[in-house]
């Protein structure tokens, strides 16, 4: 016997300009189930899930959600408010939260009115004392958010929806910051509450959590549902193909012959002001033709060393030497021309100047190259000839070379960096969560590009937040927690989530 | 429900045609004050418009106006596309003007070829070392340069008090606070019998063609435009940030001080504390009006100098407060604000989702 | 080296300290709670302005005088709006319309005070506000006739500092302004709107920053002279950051400030002949700078200052 239905998505439709992010959605949600939202990146799941909390208007359709008496009404849309009123709770990816505020001040955001002369944080200190202890979902409430780890952070999220009586919560990618043992003990809580009676949403890429955590999956790709099942029924590559469409297959790592040493990190001190984001005393070696996957939750340190590795940053103590030449002074120039390349975390922020052409871009890190410039003078023509030949031999689509290049999709963003990156065939490669953000297909070509540069003799640090990506692709783990790095012996998801939780295996 | 969506790219002559758009504009509101002020709003206009075109002497004035507004212009809108806020152009003008003094009214003397690069280099050295300090400032210790280089106005125009009063002063002036005259030798020759337009003019056009050269065909445009546009991109792409700010001070201060040593040699022939009445503030907005553009800078600089001369003789002829000569200018500034506002952003009515 | 001593037991040293930091008071409390909601308000000089002409031309046109700081405060609010306006829901450049503004509210001020009185040689007085003369309290020695017999708008200036300091940290709007400036979607994830937060912030910061003009021509001085707020918008801008961008700390600034600048116009008196006075006139902006080189490096800046939000775009 099925529960009652509680929610209803109908027909939710959301256009951005000529993408249609959402097409006629309709999903069903009942109380007391764990419904999975399934789909690659790009597939419109966290916009669907956007229009349920009211942080966007959809074009078309509408929601119902139906009240404890049982009295269906259908909700107002555009406001997060209505959203809060009719017991919504959501958990964003990036976190809502003031960092300079207590834990208990951005839990207490919203719910007392903005006139009031006093605050009242007594009452709601006990309630959300109690909520802690229900839910097993334990963070510090006088402390600045700005202080607290990110599995805390998450809580503190989760616990703001709480605290507004949330009969419904929708996660988006929950636990894409955690590790595996926190994503775990996340999903026990979760499970506690909705034997008491809360129905969750959440969003997800990854199959194996969806398979199982979740009592229904619906499947998106490309804006459209292509599939609703039961998870005890469903089948792992009937999913995967209804994600994708067709069969897919990561690259396959084949064994590589490991030359000498391109860079190596020797008891390497970077001081930061929050401890857990220095480096405290980190030896690497990365050998051409491999890849170190460097697994970690994020904020462990893994900023610092790839600053490092750009010459962003330089050590407090320690060296770094690329093919057996300690590096003096750390520039990013001086990366540059000793044959580093650097994919940056963030390519919006790092990796491209938005407001440039593809094409200038492309010469970014080239500025001073003959071919680039005489006597200071940019040569247009060259500029140009060179931007065609790594739009086509990267596939990088667009308006064209002259574009700028924030009308490029993420994943055409990525390939442009690439491009730019390996177009110089670099001894070493930082490879900073390349894949974040893409759906399977660019995240495919960015693995396959990565590989190529492997067996062409490269040395490549991968670091992800993602341990599937980091299983796959490296040859060798390396782990991050709390600016340290220990080398990871075995392959073992589990023991490797302990690693990042700075537990011995 | 009112929804604001990002347009793609604009035509470039949507992007010319802002500004001139928002120029009309403040001209238009223009007519509000003038009708507080109880003025016939046409023949205001009207004398708004002849003060300007309507003799040789009066357009030739305009130009005279619009020569240091170029240089200030030009200042602004190279320090801005490196998104390096330099508001302090009103005080390298001054320090620029100070450079022309030290060197031009009888320290060394020698035939026009030399004199005048000299007094022009010594103002320019002195404005760039008046916008250098704010951005070592920045660069070095994160002080914000908007405040900075705002204080250092009123510092340095309180410092040109001091050293009119003292070392710089005329003992032939009566006991006025003014400079010693400019050197005949390092004097910018006038353009025109009986008029006061000057070469200063042309010096300004050649520094214009020069800063559009710059930023569209080098590399250190390339790098001014990446640095403004996102420095931290351009910092992991090994590009000198802070290398480059600190250049575009340099140029960006020397220009400003170039339009003192115009003003000090080819217009006024020496240095009294009132020399601008607000040149380095009004280049800001002639950089905005300009789109950042050197070339827009000139354009720019004729417009608002045509402001300033048509609302003075406005005044004169109808007894409206000349203030509204400012008025139009900052109301142009911000119209072509909301100009670029709808430029990349289109607003639309939707009637509420179903 | 005792006359310099002797300046700091002069009682008329601390009331001209106190009375030269009022309007840095005003200014620094209203460009905090614009900072604080995350938007930068450049448009403080000119709203000084504003708020010292309409404040005295109220009276002079025979307003009370506490109708005058009312009306003072309204035209600040208005320009504040314009500039909120720009900033917020249009996300424009908050450094080119604050520019913009303080030239918009400077010539609209100027135009407005030359077309009302166009005749004029020498600006016209008003009867300003008077030192208050608070019974017993002022007769307390040294510290009665400093803080007792300040003008009205002094203490209304440090009464605003406890407002501020309170509405801040202890209410709920307060709290909201806080998270506003450091992460507009938690707010906007909570159900409030963060353009009418900061819009609010803006606008009530600017009329605080539109009193502190009115002081100079209502109680300091009580005429209205071009030019007379003299950088005073731009000083309160340094040194929001000096003071951390906390009430408290503000007051201190200030304060501190006033304390040098009245000790600076005291010396004068004392080293005049030898000492150039310009030296003297251009210290305050020089501390401004310093203090501001000062603390840059550390200052925590409300961490989404400068950066707009739109509503529908995550």
């Amino acid at each position: 016997m099925e529960n009652p239905v509680i929610l209803t998505l109908d027909g939710l439709t959301k256009r951005f300009g000529a993408v249609v992010a959402n097409d006629a959605i309709d999903l069903t949600l009942h109380q007391g189930e764990v419904l999975a939202l399934l789909g690659e990146n790009g597939a419109g799941k966290t916009t669907l899930m956007n229009m349920l909390f009211g942080h966007y208007t959809p074009d078309a359709g509408h929601v119902e959600i139906v009240g404890e008496d049982g009295v269906v009404s259908r909700l107002p849309a555009g406001h997060p408010q209505a959203a809060i009123d009719a017991r919504i709770g959501m958990v964003h990816q990036h976190f809502t939260l003031a960092e300079n505020l207590s834990a208990l001040d951005n839990i207490l955001l919203g719910s007392e009115s903005l006139w009031t002369l006093r605050r009242n944080r007594r009452r709601a200190r006990t309630k959300i004392e109690a909520l802690m202890q229900d839910s097993g979902l334990i963070a510090p409430l006088d402390e600045k958010i700005g202080a607290l780890s990110v599995g805390e952070r998450q809580r503190v999220e989760i616990l703001k929806a709480l605290f507004h009586d949330a009969r419904v919560l929708v996660l988006d990618e929950p636990t894409a910051v955690l590790t595996p043992q926190e994503a775990d003990s996340l999903f026990a809580a979760l499970r506690t509450m909705v034997t008491a009676g809360l129905s969750v949403i959440f969003i997800s890429h990854k199959l194996h959590e969806v398979l199982a955590f979740s009592d229904r999956i619906a499947v998106l790709r490309h804006g459209k549902k292509v599939g609703e099942l039961t998870t005890a029924d469903a089948d792992k590559s009937q999913i995967a193909t209804l994600m994708v469409g067709e069969e897919t297959a990561l690259p396959e790592r084949k064994a590589c012959e490991v030359g000498s040493p391109v860079l190596e990190l020797s008891g390497v001190t970077v001081k930061r002001e929050n401890t857990r984001n220095s480096l405290n005393g980190v030896t690497l070696c990365v050998r051409a033709g491999e890849i170190v996957g460097v697994a970690g939750v994020s904020g462990n340190g893994q900023s610092a060393l790839a600053q490092l590795i750009s010459g962003l940053t330089r050590p407090d103590n320690g060296t770094i030497a690329l093919a057996g030449d300690v590096v003096a002074d750390p520039t990013p120039k001086g990366m540059i021309k000793a044959r580093v390349g650097r994919i940056p975390e963030d390519r919006h922020h790092d990796g491209v100047v938005g407001t440039m052409s593809v094409a200038e871009n492309l010469v970014l890190e080239r500025l001073g190259e003959p071919d680039v410039q005489r006597r200071g003078f940019l040569r247009k023509a060259k500029i140009a000839e060179h931007a065609d030949e790594l739009i086509a031999a990267y596939d990088v689509r667009g308006p064209g070379a002259e574009a700028r290049a924030a009308l490029l999709s993420g994943g055409n963003i990525q390939k442009l960096i690439l491009a730019r990156v390996l177009e110089k065939e670099p001894l070493v490669i930082l490879a900073n969560q390349p894949t974040r953000g893409l759906d399977f297909g660019a995240a495919g070509e960015v693995a396959r590009r990565l590989m190529a540069a492997r067996k062409r003799g490269a040395g490549v640090v991968l670091i992800s937040e993602d341990l599937d990506e980091v299983l796959s692709l490296a040859d060798r783990i390396v782990v991050m927690h709390d600016g340290e790095l220990i080398e990871a012996d075995t392959r073992d998801r589990a023991a490797i989530g302990l690693l990042m939780a700075g537990q011995a295996a | 429900m009112i929804v604001i969506e990002p347009r793609g790219d604009i035509s470039r002559r949507m992007q010319t045609a802002i500004p001139v758009i928002a120029a009309f504009v403040a001209l238009a509101l223009a007519a509000v004050p003038l009708a507080f002020a109880g003025a016939p709003i046409f023949p205001a206009y009207w004398q708004m418009f002849i003060g300007v075109f309507g003799s040789v002497f009066s357009f030739t004035e305009m130009l005279t106006r619009a020569t240091p507004l170029i240089f200030t212009g030009l200042a602004a809108a190279l320090a801005f596309k490196a998104r390096l806020w330099n508001i302090g152009a009103e005080g390298q003008l001054y320090l620029g003007a100070m450079g022309a003094v030290a060197v031009g009214t009888g320290l060394i003397d020698g035939p026009a070829v030399l004199m005048i690069p000299l007094v022009m280099l010594a103002g320019a050295a002195a404005g760039a070392a008046g916008m250098l300090g704010p951005a070592i400032l920045k660069t070095r210790f994160g002080a914000d340069e908007v405040v900075t280089s705002l204080l250092l106005n009123f510092i340095i125009l309180i410092f040109v008090q001091m050293m009119l009063e003292g070392p710089l002063k005329d003992p032939m002036s009566m006991g006025w606070p003014q400079s010693e005259p400019i050197l005949d030798s390092a004097a910018l020759p006038r353009l025109m019998d009986r008029m006061r337009i000057h070469s200063g003019l042309i010096v300004a056009l050649v520094a214009a063609v020069i800063a559009q050269i710059a930023l569209t065909k080098t590399t250190w445009g390339f790098k001014i435009r990446a640095v403004g546009e996102n420095a931290a991109a351009a910092r992991h792409a090994g590009i000198g940030v802070n290398r480059t700010l600190l250049g575009v001070a340099c140029v960006s201060g020397a220009l400003a001080g170039l339009a003192g040593v115009s003003e000090v040699a080819g217009l006024k022939g020496y240095l009294t504390t009132d020399l601008s009445p607000g040149y380095g503030y009004s280049g800001i907005v002639v950089a905005m009006l300009a789109g950042l553009s050197p070339i827009g800078v000139v354009i720019a600089a004729l417009y608002v100098a045509s402001v300033f001369v048509g609302a003075d003789s406005m005044s004169r002829a109808m007894g409206v407060s000349s203030f509204l000569a400012d008025l139009v200018v900052s109301l142009s500034l911000i119209s072509v604000l909301v100009g670029g506002f709808f430029a990349r952003y289109r607003i639309k009515f939707a009637g509420k989702a179903s | 080296m005792m006359d310099l001593l002797n300046i700091f037991l002069n009682e008329s040293f601390w009331v001209a300290s106190l009375r030269i930091a009022t309007p840095l008071i005003f200014g620094v409390l209203g460009a905090l709670l614009c900072e604080r909601a995350g938007v930068l308000n450049l448009g403080i000089e000119g709203i000084f302005v504003v708020g010292a002409m309409v404040g005295w031309m109220s009276v002079y046109a025979g307003a009370p005088l506490w109708l005058g700081v009312i009306a003072a405060a309204g035209g600040g609010a208005l320009f504040g709006l314009f500039h909120a306006i720009l900033t917020v829901p249009l996300g424009l450049s908050q450094h080119v319309s604050g520019l913009g503004i303080t030239l918009f509210a400077t010539s609209s001020a100027s135009f407005l005070y030359r077309t009302i009185l166009p005749d004029v040689s020498s600006p016209p007085r008003i009867k300003a506000f008077q030192p208050m003369d608070v019974p017993i309290l002022s007769d307390i020695p040294f510290f009665g006739p400093v803080v007792f017999q300040q003008t009205a708008m002094t203490w209304l200036a440090l009464i605003m500092v406890g407002v501020v300091w309170w509405v801040i940290n202890r209410t709920p709007l307060g709290v909201a302004i806080q998270a506003v400036g450091d992460n507009p979607d938690a707010v906007n994830a909570q159900g409030l709107s963060v353009y009418k937060l900061r819009i609010g912030a803006v606008v009530a910061g600017s009329a605080l920053m539109a009193l502190g003009g009115a002081f100079l021509t209502m109680s300091a001085f009580d005429a209205f002279f071009f030019g007379m707020v003299n950088g005073r918008g731009w000083i309160c801008i340094a040194l929001v950051i000096f003071a951390s961008w906390r009430p408290g700390k503000a007051l201190l600034g200030a304060l501190l400030f006033g304390m040098f600048d009245a000790f600076q116009v005291r010396l004068q008196t004392e080293a005049g002949a030898v000492i150039p006075s310009q030296i003297f006139l251009m210290a305050p902006y020089v501390l401004s700078i310093v203090a501001l080189v000062f603390v840059a490096r550390k200052a925590e800046y409300p961490r989404a200052l400068l950066q707009p939000w739109f509503k529908g775009h995550r």
